[in-house]
Order: C-alpha cells, then structure tokens, then sequence
C-alpha cells in the first residue's frame, strides 16, 4: 500500500480500484459475522472449498461481510449482480449455489425467504418486508463491503467526507455543518453532537482526545457491534473528522472484550488506514495529524459511563465521578476530551459529504436522521433495523419484526436497557424519537428493543434488570450501592410469593431516592425498569402481591400448569419436552402434569400449539 | 494446566516487552498475562506492580473490579451462558439452571476434575439468536434446557474418550 498524500491521489486510487476486473465479477456476499453462530464459517469454507474445486478464482468474487440484520434467517447470502438474496444456507447448498445461481443466473427458490404474510416468494433482499420498509444511512456499507477491506470502503467513496472536510471546510464549518444536521448522541441521552464537539473545541489544553464508546454493554443491544464488525472504516473516518474539527490529535477505540470479531477488525481498520496515511501525520497532505489506538474494556457495564470511561482507559477501576468538571473540559489524562458513541460517529461521514440539510431531511424536527434497533426477543424477525427517526413501534415490531409468534400477543417492548423501560401496548403508534419515547417513562438508549409477549412477567423483569443493575453497580455511592440491593430484594421477595401490600410503596420510595441522589447515570437510571412496569403494569404487581399469583405464568411459586383435557389431543410434544418427566398420557389421549414432579420450567407451554397448557 | 515453576516476571517477559510502564497499561498487561497464563495469580499480580511501579494494593483493586479477571485457575472447557434481556425471556433461566444440574456446579465455579468452568455473561450482542450457550468461544444459538444437555454430554464424551487413549 502506498501512502495517499492528497485527496486527488485518494480519487485517483478509487477510479483504479473501481477499474479492477476482479471487482465487477459475479460477487456472493456473506455475513460472516452476526451469521456465525448460525454455521457461517462452515458456509464460507465450503465456498472457498468450491471455487478452488471448480477453478474458478478468477471468476467468482466471495466477499464475506459484517451484519446484513435479518439474523432470524441466517446464514444469509446475496449474489451480485442480480441481488438474489438466501437465507438458512447450509454447507450442502454450496455447489448448487455456485452452478446454478453464480454462473448461470438462476434462483434456487428453496433458498428464498418466503413472507409468511402474502406467501410469495422474495427472490432479492427489497422484496422481503423485514428490508423494504429500512432506510439504511448508518448500515448502507454493511452487507456491501468486506470490513476487512480498505480497499472496498474506498471503492465506495470512503474517506472522501473527510479528504472534504480537510480540502474545504474550516474546522468551525465542520461543527456548524454537523450542528445544523440535528445529530444528537446515539448512545442513550441524545445530547446535540455539534454542540458537543464546540465545548471541547473551546476547552484550554493540549492535547485534546476523541474517543469511541464501543463498549455496548447494555443486555439486548447489539447494533454498535453490527457497526463494527461491518463497517469499522466508517467509524473512524467520523472520527477523523470529529478529531480535525475539535482540534484533537489523539484517539482511544474503548471497545468491550467480550465483542473479539470487533476488536479484531477495527485493529485491523487502522493498520490498514496507518498504512495509506490516512492515520497519522500530515493526512492526505495537510498538517492535520491524528493517532488512534484501541483498549480493550475489561467487563464493567459503569464503563459506558464517560467518566467512568475515561478512568478505565487511565488503568483505574471504572469508578464515575461527579461533573463538572465535564470531559471536554478536563477528561482523558486531564486534557479535553470528546466521546461519542459508534454510531454516532458513524452518521459523521455521511452528513459531512452529501450535507446537513440532506441528513435533517431525515426523520422528525428535533430527532434527525436513522436510528438503528436491535430487535429480539418475542419477535418473528430478530436482527437490527434502521429505520428513519419517528417510526412507531407498530412498524418496527409488526411490520419489520413481523409481529410476535405462536398466536400470543404483544404485551410490552423494553427499549434503552436497564437505564430504560416498557413501552406497553397502548403506544403502539407513538412515534420513536428521543423525546416521545422518555415521555412514557422508557429511553432510546443505545437503541435495544426487546420484545416481551403475554407470557413474560413484568414484575420478574424489573427484578431481572435490578438483579443486573445491582451487580454492576461499581459501589461508590451509597444510594446506587445500597438502593439497588433493597430494591431487588423487594422485587425478589414479591416474585416469590412473599410480597405485602406495602412493598409497592417501597419500591416507588426507593425508587426515586436512588434516581435523585446516585452520582452517575447508572444509579440515576437504574430504578427505570421498576419505576417504569410499576408505571405500566401495575395490576400486575398486584396480582403478585394480592392474589399471589403469576398471570404470565413465570414465578414459578405462583404459577401452576396444568393441561386442558378439552383442548389436549395427546400429541405428546409436551411430554417430550419435559425436563423432569412430569407429563404422562398416552398418543391421543389427553396428557396431565404431575405437580410434583413440575418444575414449572414452562417448556410444554413453549411447544404446545393448541394453547392447552395453562396457567392457574 | 499452564503453570511452570518460572518466576513469573521471567514468564511476562513478553507481555512487558510490549508495554510501557505507564498506569494506563495496567489493564491491557493484566488482560495478556491472563491470556497467557490462564488466571492472575497473586504472584502474578506482585510482578505487574512491580514492573508498573503500582501498589499491589491497585493492581488487586483492579483486578477484582472487572469481570474479565479470574483470581483462581480454570477448568479446560470455559461455559457460558448469556443472561441478556433477549436470552432472559427467551428461558435463559432455564439453561442456567440445566447447566448447573449438569456439571454440578454453581455460576462462577470450576468443577472439581477442573474439566469446566461455568459462568454467565450480562450479554454477548448475538440477542437475535436468543437464548445463547457458548463453549470454548463456539457459540451455540437458540438453545435448550435439553439441548444444552446433550451438548455438555459430548464434550464430557470428549473427555472420557481423550482420558482412555491416554
């Protein structure tokens, strides 16, 4: 790789590799990412296998990529140029695959996702619902590029927001611009990024330090992973951009060890960025300079705390401290230091090259551009969705999610983590943005959305995300330390049957003293998930505490099973399932559970389809 | 078992060469020492303070404050099972339980044979796949309570197999 020394050079070098015959053969795409704990490995090594069998090296193109987001069907594929999109491949699919899609055009139709809904068949990925209502800003490489390839992140005019910044745009035209388009954190509060970046701009000292927070450790959000692992060149181009309009020559990449796929390729992003000159000294020929490193998290959910960030990097334990002084004042080794979120960054280059007005174009008046969801949990189509600002849920869960399965029904989405809460049914329509969503008592957070169905019990996941809160609590201040615990133990004791009336009370009292008085965001938002189903579901509770009883059928103190002998039919898939061998019954006849043998797991619910498992 | 008589200042040798000795180098030394000898044992912990020029008093608060660090040795077959919100009311509990009847131990134990360890992570970002078991970093999604059974059966098959060709 030779060093690019000026964005004619960065042109030049796109029109080349745009010219490389290699680069317009037919092309399979695969996840190799989010796909792999599908068999996507096995997939990827049968094709590689295939195409040296075949001897076709120099005809077929196998890119692996980061997320395409539909990971319910994976592993998925598309074949360029026609745009065919598989899902579910296995190993054995491979030849055909290479015989009759690759090299003679044809669709294999078993390997196409058909929409449950009209029953069609989608031969291309805009064809399936869960793609065509998207709108793909941050996620427009992911699926496209290969992430451990500069040269494809080039092809598609990587680096040329920057080459624009750097060759026309003042550093207070940069943040103007990037005030102007609306963007505000993605990490959770949505503080406005212009405004971010002017405070540390403005800030004494030197040297100044950007850094990306890819330290995701809330439970059921996985999106900045999706980012990193498809797309880590876009992360640092934003970056770079960030680091010239602030005035920063150092960077941090704080990224959870728990994500190996992400660290490895982001590692690799910056070798390979370090060796075009793109990071470094004097970039694409200017006199700006930038170095960016990456550290490891170590396993703390506080660490996503900036402050507390900011301690982990130094080599401390991630304790928070109080603000002001605020990082962009005094932050990293005591200099200013701005720190976003990955997909925030991420927007960065794509508002500094097709502009402000375009991005502010996008979603509602004061939440502008995409936001990205990690959807899961009792939902037909788990992955990650982009969709514009001000979405209603019913669109993401329903028309993208395709609803929730097994005939149940949708009780509650849970979106921000534990710093959130529970959305309930009746806002179905409301529409998504930073500031509809914490008007009912939950946040967008980094954007997980786990959806909770008829038989999820509130009360059990309020205890569920105290339980986690608690844990991570880094114990520094007392309300946080403290609070947590007694609210878990309240929330414990009422799940197990030995709630009182005057523990709702309690858990509302505790509640808001943690919120107001714990020092870090972790301890002001860790009530929420309480506050929030205490909000929402309160006959729920009271179920627990008065009538002692589980309505979802989860606490398992509360709930017996039993099986309708008016709707069994005796077709044993419930009997197989049971762990302890509690159900018995002959084929055809109805089955009954041996209470005392029950453990209560709920797996012949999970399995029955006739609804003949109930919860008394 | 990867502990050998060796100082182990002689045995971070490399993990040192890598490094500065700044503060700010603690964690990455305390994640490759960890790596390369399998758990931070105090000896290991003494050496790190002295090559940073840090109380051993620190490198202990450290080290017990992350998850990531283990104080005691583990077994050969590390078990996960994820704990996220999308495993959690996708019956994660019941895997957790499953596993414990299984191999006999609780979250956060090493069995006695040090043949598996067991733990549960607060998420491992695969929440679309839910609910998620991983062995030895392979991971295995949308699991059960029974299949998570018959999974940890043949690695114990495994086992019982690689003992008797011995």
């Amino acid at each position: 790789m030779e060093p690019i020394r000026s964005a004619e050079e960065l042109f030049a070098l796109k029109e080349r590799l745009r010219g490389d015959p290699q680069r317009h053969l037919p092309c399979i795409s695969l996840c190799d990412t989010g796909c792999r704990a599908l068999g996507s490995a096995a997939v990827r090594d049968t094709f590689i296998a295939e195409i040296r069998k075949r001897g076709l090296s120099d005809k077929v193109r196998l890119q692996t990529t980061g997320c395409h987001g539909f990971c319910e069907r994976g592993p998925v594929l598309v074949v360029r140029p026609q745009g065919i999109f598989y899902q579910r491949v296995a190993p054995e699919d491979v030849p055909e695959i290479i015989e009759k899609t690759v090299l003679n055009g044809e669709t294999i139709e078993r390997l196409c996702y058909r929409d449950p809904v009209s029953r069609k068949l989608c031969h291309k990925e805009e064809d399936v619902p869960f793609y065509r209502r998207q709108s793909k800003t941050v996620f427009r490489h992911n699926g496209m590029i290969d992430p451990q390839e500069i040269d494809d992140y080039l092809t598609l005019d990587g680096y040329e927001a920057l080459a624009k910044a750097l060759q026309s745009m003042t550093p207070d035209e940069v943040i103007e611009e990037v005030s102007r388009s609306g963007l505000r954190g993605r990490g959770g509060a949505g503080f406005p990024t212009g405004r971010k970046w002017r405070l540390c701009r403005e800030a004494e000292g030197s040297p100044k330090y950007t850094v990306c927070n890819a330290d995701e450790g809330d439970p059921g959000a996985f999106m900045d992973r999706g980012v990193c692992e498809g797309d880590p060149h876009a992360i640092l181009e934003g970056m770079l951009i960030g680091a010239y309009a602030i005035g920063a020559s150092e960077g941090y990449i704080y990224v959870r060890a728990e994500y190996p796929i992400a660290v490895k390729y982001l590692s690799r992003a910056i070798e390979q960025a370090e060796a075009y000159g793109l990071l470094g000294d004097s970039i694409l020929g200017t006199d700006f300079s930038f170095h960016l490193k990456i550290k490891q998290g170590a396993g703390a959910f506080v660490c996503g705390e900036e402050t507390a960030l900011i301690a982990s990097i130094e080599g401390h334990r991630g304790m928070p401290r109080p603000r002001p002084p605020f990082p962009a004042q005094s932050g990293l080794f005591g200099k200013p230091t701005n720190i976003n979120n990955v997909e925030t960054w991420a927007n960065v280059p794509v508002i500094i090259s097709r502009g402000a007005d375009w991005f502010a174009s996008i979603g509602t008046e004061k939440s502008t551009g995409t936001k990205i969801f990690a959807l899961a949990g009792k939902v037909q189509n788990t992955g990650l969705v982009e969709v514009p600002m001000g979405a209603t849920l019913r669109e993401v869960v329903f028309e993208i999610g395709g609803g929730v399965p097994r005939r149940r029904t949708f009780k509650a989405a849970q979106m921000g983590g534990p710093s959130g809460g529970c959305v309930p049914e009746q806002y179905l329509d409301m529409p998504i943005d930073f500031d509809s969503v914490s008007a009912v008592g939950a946040i967008m957070g980094s954007g997980g959305m786990v959806v909770m169905d008829n038989t999820t019990c509130m009360v059990e996941v309020a205890r569920y995300f105290t339980d986690f809160v608690q844990s991570e609590s880094c114990g520094k201040c007392v309300p946080c330390r403290i609070g947590t615990r007694r609210l878990l133990e309240t929330l414990t004791r009422i799940t197990e049957g030995l709630g009182e009336d005057s523990d709702l009370a309690l858990l509302r009292e505790i509640g808001e003293a943690v919120q107001t008085a714990s020092l870090c965001g972790l301890g002001k938002t860790a009530p929420n998930p309480t506050l929030s189903t205490l909000r929402h579901f309160w006959h729920e509770y009271e179920a627990h505490v008065r009538d002692k009883k589980c309505p979802a059928g989860v606490c398992k103190a509360l709930t017996t099973f039993v099986i309708d002998a008016e709707k069994c039919t005796g077709c044993g898939l419930c009997l197989k399932g049971c762990p302890t061998e509690a159900i018995t019954g002959e084929l055809k006849v109805p089955h009954v559970i041996d209470q005392e043998k029950c453990i209560k797991c709920g797996s012949c619910r999970d399995v029955c389809n006739l609804g003949a498992v109930l919860v008394t | 078992m990867r502990t050998t008589q060796t100082p182990a200042t002689d045995q971070l040798a490399d993990v040192f060469a890598r490094h500065g000795r700044e503060r700010s180098d603690l964690i990455p030394i305390l994640q490759e020492a960890q790596d390369k000898l399998g758990y931070l044992s105090k000896e290991t912990m003494r050496a790190i303070a002295r090559q940073l020029r840090v109380p051993a008093s620190s490198v202990l608060g450290v080290a017990t404050f992350y998850a990531q660090f283990y104080l005691q040795p583990r077994g050969r077959h590390r078990v996960v099972v994820c704990r996220g919100t999308a495993c959690h009311v996708r019956g994660s509990r019941e895997i957790r339980e499953g596993v414990e009847q299984k191999l006999g131990i609780r979250e956060g134990e090493t069995t006695e044979d040090l043949l598996f360890s067991y733990e549960t992570v607060a998420c491992l970002g695969n929440c679309a796949l839910a609910p998620l078991l991983v062995i030895d970093d392979r991971y295995h999604g949308r699991m059960t309570r029974e299949r998570a059974a018959t999974i940890l059966d043949e690695y114990l098959q495994g086992e019982a197999q690689a003992r008797g060709t011995d």
